[in-house]
């Protein structure tokens, strides 16, 4: 898909099993539509997020990661989430770094009887990731190495 | 010369020399290795031509030794020339493993390098703004440098690597036993680093306490208490997820690992084990005390990603719009 | 790793999910999904005609591995869980992708993009699903006794109903005597009875219950253990007064010269002595030291109790004891505190001396109280002509706090009764919604319209008493629209009663810190399941009971605190429980001892063994956050059930090219 104005883009979502997870349940229940862009994966807790897993999710080709989690001082673990936000602060320190967007890696909160909220951050993200275009990162690894190149033209 | 000799092919790619003297500081013990092997190989050491190795039979090397990372066509070239000669290719060292050093220009990209080490460096006195041509007209004929790419790669990123033997450079007793490990053919399964599953705190014997960092501190700016974990002590520290080995080299001295080793076996990305490991134990609750902290760790991604960006799950920083894609190997500027 | 045989079910749910996703091509195109054997789609797999195909097909195709495409796992995972086990395989080898809430629910206006993402997230599954591995819950033994913390309604019929049953508790309250907010109360509503003719009984059974412990004037300060085997470090606080000896005769508060303001019991309203009862059916019957106030304590003088004391009684020298009980579970009943109307400046409590709290006309109009039941005026002497009692002072208020406080309508329809009966004065009632829900409400919510009440629908702006007309000169004017008639009013009355909402209590958070119990974000401690778990907490072995869980009333509490009881024997008589085997391990051998996961864990279940020089994680004090897995920089940790591998994959099935590769549909 290209930037040609029918861009939809692929975010990965990362929600946690008690709060945000259960606000998007709540936003299928209430049938709150948004758009089809978010694939989420469900982990216990925010806490569990190693940030290896929105590196990996960026190099498959995801346009953008929203990671939603329980309020501060409502997590179900207490302080998973605090733990979550440290992470992500210095995960999008070191993005920016790599050049990508601030808008590109989010963190947000639901709670479980948020799906309202739930609904309108993946809106708005959308919005806000359709406006960027496609990360395709992949496309950051031009392949240079001559012999190789030689090889793909043969075949 | 008896039949049993095994060929031995040591090269560097893009790299600084280190590691080669890394395999001399095996001092007497490069007597067994001259014992064991024919070095057919080593442009470093001895007067070897590109000819040389490319006569060579297909699989005739039994262990090749490759350092340094590929930057340009002639380390790819030699990369391929010397996978097809080799039975045996170690990625030898943290260049040819992952990146290391010259990895770090993945951070930027070929035109701002460029400019910036043959124009505007403060070094540099340049007032045609000449820059390296990959063809040049000389009376005598033509000059040719090889293309120089847009991104640094890793040894196995351009052929299939057999063993990965890590550090910056690798220690020699880890060269050592690489080598005795060769010789009688207790190789570990292919594909493996050859080294200890653990990491640099294994090693360190600085006392460890449940971790706070309230601020991160240069390693200029403070004396550090010489028994205690530097990272409690808010020193920049990656030996909590690089793979010892080394004997803790940095941290004994004082000075935060380097994490030149590498990551762990089963991790995907060295920089973000790190990074998760430092930021956990982070002592602020909001984004703005967490802020105020990481303002104190200047150049994260640089901490991170010191020895092998190019090895991790990104591999560099994004190219600008209109340079994805259509970066081929194009004529130097 | 042998072969790997996934079978994936695409459920239609009816039209839930068919109609907007196309849910045979997702079953055909997983059907080419690695390792997938079969893939088929059903009208209704929860039904028992779905579960009975993956369990024919776990036998028929010797499936190793099961994705069904459904609802939230929060519907059904058990239910398909289960029906793997009944066909031999373990149920931690089945994976549930959520089509339903999460697509078909949400992009009914986007078919292909409702179509795509069910693709991705059954290849999410598929992909995921190959990783994951059997696992075994892990069993523990279960110790009978119990720990109820708080002594107020729901926390003694918690205790009550333990013991009865044969089995010890040991009650902890935090006051000289349990009975809590209910032991204050005149009446009860819808019913009229006298409050502590009803509670004062089971507060004496507690007291003197051969399987209770009743540990008053007592804190917990610290709980170790998981379910089965708490160990509760409990502060007996100094009472200053012998137990063994004392009888409670009252000749020391008699004799007593210190008079204080008693602000707990009676609301500020009354006084009691420095050595004091807090009232007469306290349970415990012992009376305590003030040692704030006592002259003793100031000046090392006067001793008078002492003096008085036929049995010797009095220790001045006292100290506070450490108590440690071990126990196999918790029930937390801790209550709530009143909303304190002073955070309401044009409400004018605390500056009008005619606004009274809720609690304050408890007292009033309790024939034990201050006035001895006189509904008066803060003079003391005047009964007044005409009340207002405000509803929804701090609740359902977006500045103070959203919830419903549950009782404050029924309250207030008992103090107009009362007020009404006792002084023949016109009552007016401000509210927002009258809410009458439960057994026999509405029809008091009738009887005392009937009796004449006035009932004005808008919530109260300011309570003045700068009047504007003569009839108003004297009197405290309550501002608001009435919103019936659409217009703006003003109310003269000579008193005013606000129904203060109830809050979490101060400390809530610590507590439910303390014992692993999360709060929500009201505040109050969240259950395990608003619907179907009400009295579980996230720590299992750990239970909440009454209005610490939300605003209730007696009745709810009552319930709640049985029903928390009833959990509790459940594990007694099971005698061992089984726990989630999600959670965390350390590979020691590959463990280098950095310690930065060490203070991951709110549960305390990592302990840093330093002859070896690595971490480890009690798997029975952890909870399977996962917090310290993600934390740990040599990947070293495994979260059972959330592993690094299956994550990964999951994230790389999520992000399979779900244009490509679709079946051609012949």
């Amino acid at each position: 898909m290209s930037d040609n104005g029918t861009f939809k883009p692929v975010i990965v979502g990362f929600l946690c099993n008690w709060c945000s997870y259960r606000a998007a349940d709540l936003a299928g229940t209430s049938r709150m539509g948004y758009p089809a862009t978010l694939r989420d994966i469900r982990i216990m807790c925010t806490g569990r997020l190693d940030p290896t897993f929105v590196l990996r999710a960026l190099q498959k080709g995801a346009d953008g990661v929203l990671i939603m989690g329980c309020h501060p001082g409502q997590c179900h673990y207490q302080e998973g989430n605090y733990k979550a936000i440290r992470r992500f602060a210095l995960l999008k320190r070191t993005l920016r770094q790599l050049g990508l967007e601030e808008e590109r890696v989010q963190l947000h909160w639901a709670s479980a009887a948020e799906g309202v909220r739930f609904a309108e951050t993946v809106t708005r993200m959308t919005k806000e990731i359709t406006a960027l275009g496609p990360l395709d990162w992949s496309h950051n690894w031009p392949n240079e190495d001559p012999y190789a190149l030689e090889e793909a033209a043969h075949e | 010369m008896s039949d049993k000799k095994g060929k031995l092919g040591l090269y560097w790619a893009s790299s600084c020399g280190g590691c080669e003297i890394a395999v001399l500081a095996l001092h007497e013990k490069i007597l067994d290795v001259a014992a064991a092997f024919d070095i057919v190989f080593w442009p470093c050491v001895m007067d070897f031509k590109y000819e040389d190795v490319e006569a060579l039979e297909d699989g005739e090397i039994d262990v090749c030794l490759f350092n340094g990372a590929i930057r340009n066509d002639e380390n790819a070239h030699m990369a391929h020339v010397l996978r097809q000669k080799s039975k045996v290719l170690v990625a030898f060292g943290a260049c040819s493993f992952g990146g290391s050093m010259p990895g770090l220009a993945n951070f930027t990209d070929k035109d701002a390098m460029f400019d910036w080490i043959y124009k505007q460096s403060p070094s540099t006195d340049n007032p045609q703004g000449t820059l390296p041509q990959k063809h040049s007209q000389v009376p005598e004929g033509e000059l040719t440098l090889p293309n120089f790419w847009r991104t640094v790669k890793t040894l196995a990123q351009i052929v299939p690597v057999d063993y990965y033997l890590p550090g910056c450079p690798p220690e020699a007793h880890q060269i050592e036993a690489a080598v005795t490990a060769i010789v009688t053919g207790q190789l570990p399964p292919p594909g493996s680093v050859i080294g200890p599953d653990v990491t640099v705190c294994d090693e360190c014997s600085r006392t460890k306490n449940e971790k706070k960092i309230k601020h991160f501190y240069r390693p200029q700016e403070i004396i550090p208490d010489p028994d205690v974990c530097l990272l409690e002590q808010g020193l920049f520290c990656a030996g909590i997820g690089t793979r010892s080995g080394c004997g803790a080299l940095c941290p004994q001295v004082g000075m935060g690992c380097r994490g030149c080793y590498g990551p762990n076996e089963g991790v995907l990305d060295h920089g973000a084990k790190i990074l998760t490991g430092i930021a956990s134990v982070l002592d602020a609750n909001t984004p703005e005390e967490v802020d105020k902290i990481l303002d104190t760790l200047p150049d994260p991604a640089g901490y991170f990603y010191r020895f092998h960006l190019p090895q991790s799950l990104l591999r560099r920083r994004a190219l600008g719009n209109g340079q994805k894609q259509t970066a081929k190997t194009g004529e130097a500027t | 790793m042998s072969e790997q045989r996934v079978g994936v079910y695409v459920c239609h749910c009816g039209h839930n999910i068919a109609g907007t996703v196309d849910v045979e091509h997702v079953a055909e195109w997983s059907a080419n999904l690695p390792n997938v054997v079969i893939s088929r789609d059903n009208k209704f797999m929860c039904a028992s005609t779905g579960q009975e195909q993956i369990e024919e097909d776990i036998k028929e195709f010797d499936l190793t591995h099961v994705v069904v495409a459904s609802c939230s796992p929060h519907m059904h995972e058990k239910t398909f869980r289960n029906a793997c086990a009944r066909a031999g395989l373990n149920p931690y080898l089945f994976e549930m992708a959520n089509i339903r809430e999460h697509a078909s629910w949400v992009h009914a206006s986007d078919k292909d993009g409702a179509t795509n993402k069910a693709k991705s997230l059954v290849s999410a599954a598929v992909h995921r699903v190959i990783h994951q591995e059997p696992l075994q819950p892990m069993q523990v033994d279960i110790r009978p006794e119990t720990l109820v913390v708080g002594g107020g309604i729901a926390g003694i019929q918690t205790a009550l109903e333990i013991a009865d049953a044969g089995y010890h508790v040991y009650l902890v309250e935090r006051e000289p005597s349990i009975g809590g907010h209910m032991a204050m109360f005149d009446k009860t509503f819808p019913t009229l009875d006298c409050s502590a003719c009803i509670l004062t009984p089971k507060m004496f059974d507690a007291g003197s219950h051969p399987h209770i412990t009743l540990l008053s004037y007592s804190e917990v300060e610290q709980v170790d253990g998981y379910v089965g085997n708490f160990t509760v470090r409990v502060r007996r606080k100094a009472r200053h007064v012998d137990e063994d000896l004392c009888t409670g005769c009252g000749s020391c508060w008699e004799k007593c010269p210190i008079k204080v303001i008693d602000t707990v019991f009676e609301a500020g309203l009354g006084s009691r002595k420095a050595i004091y009862r807090p009232f007469p059916q306290a349970v415990p019957k012992y009376p305590i030291i003030d040692v704030e106030n006592c002259t003793y304590y100031k000046s090392g003088k006067c001793r008078m109790c002492e003096k008085v004391c036929p049995t010797e009684a009095i220790r001045f020298d006292q100290e506070d004891e450490i108590l440690e009980v071990e126990v196999g579970n918790i029930v937390l009943a801790t209550g709530f505190q009143l909303f304190d109307p002073r955070r309401i400046p044009n409400y004018g409590y605390g500056r009008l001396e005619n606004v009274f709290t809720n609690l304050e006309f408890e007292r009033l109009s309790n024939a034990a109280g201050p006035t001895e039941g006189k509904i008066v005026l803060r003079d003391g002497v005047t009964e007044p002509e005409s009340v207002a009692i405000v509803h929804c002072v701090g609740s359902r208020d977006k500045n103070y706090n959203s919830h419903c406080s549950a009782i404050c309508c029924m309250a207030s329809l008992k103090f107009a009764h009362l007020v009404m009966e006792k002084t023949g004065a016109k009552v007016y009632n401000f509210y927002i919604d009258m809410r009458s829900i439960s057994k026999g409400y509405e029809e008091f919510y009738h009887r005392i319209m009937e009796e004449g009440a006035s009932f004005i629908r808008g919530k109260v702006s300011e309570i003045t008493d700068a009047a504007h007309t003569p009839e108003e000169e004297g009197k405290l004017i309550l501002v608001c629209e009435d919103t019936l008639i659409g217009r703006p009013r003003r109310v003269p009355v000579d008193m005013v009663i606000l129904s203060a909402g109830l809050e979490p209590r101060a400390d809530a958070q610590e507590v439910g810190y303390m014992f692993g119990a999360g709060c929500g974000d009201t505040g109050f401690f969240t259950e395990r399941h608003p619907k179907l778990d009400p009295v579980a907490t996230v720590t299992e072995g750990v239970f909440i009971a009454g209005a610490c869980q939300g605003a209730k009333d007696i009745p709810d509490s009552v319930a709640q605190g049985a029903a928390a009881a009833a959990r509790v024997l459940a594990t007694i008589s099971k005698k061992q429980v089984n726990l989630e085997p999600v959670r965390a391990e350390i590979d020691e051998s590959r463990c280098s001892g950095c310690r930065i996961c060490n203070n991951m864990c709110p549960y305390h279940a990592i302990d840093f063994i330093e002859a070896d020089g690595v971490s480890r994680v009690n798997p029975a004090l952890c909870k399977g956050c996962g917090t310290c897995v993600a934390a740990c920089p040599s990947q070293v940790i495994n979260g059972a059930h959330f592993t690094f591998d299956q994550l990964i994959a999951e994230i790389d099935g999520i992000m399979v090219d779900v244009t490509a590769g679709a079946l051609e549909v012949v």
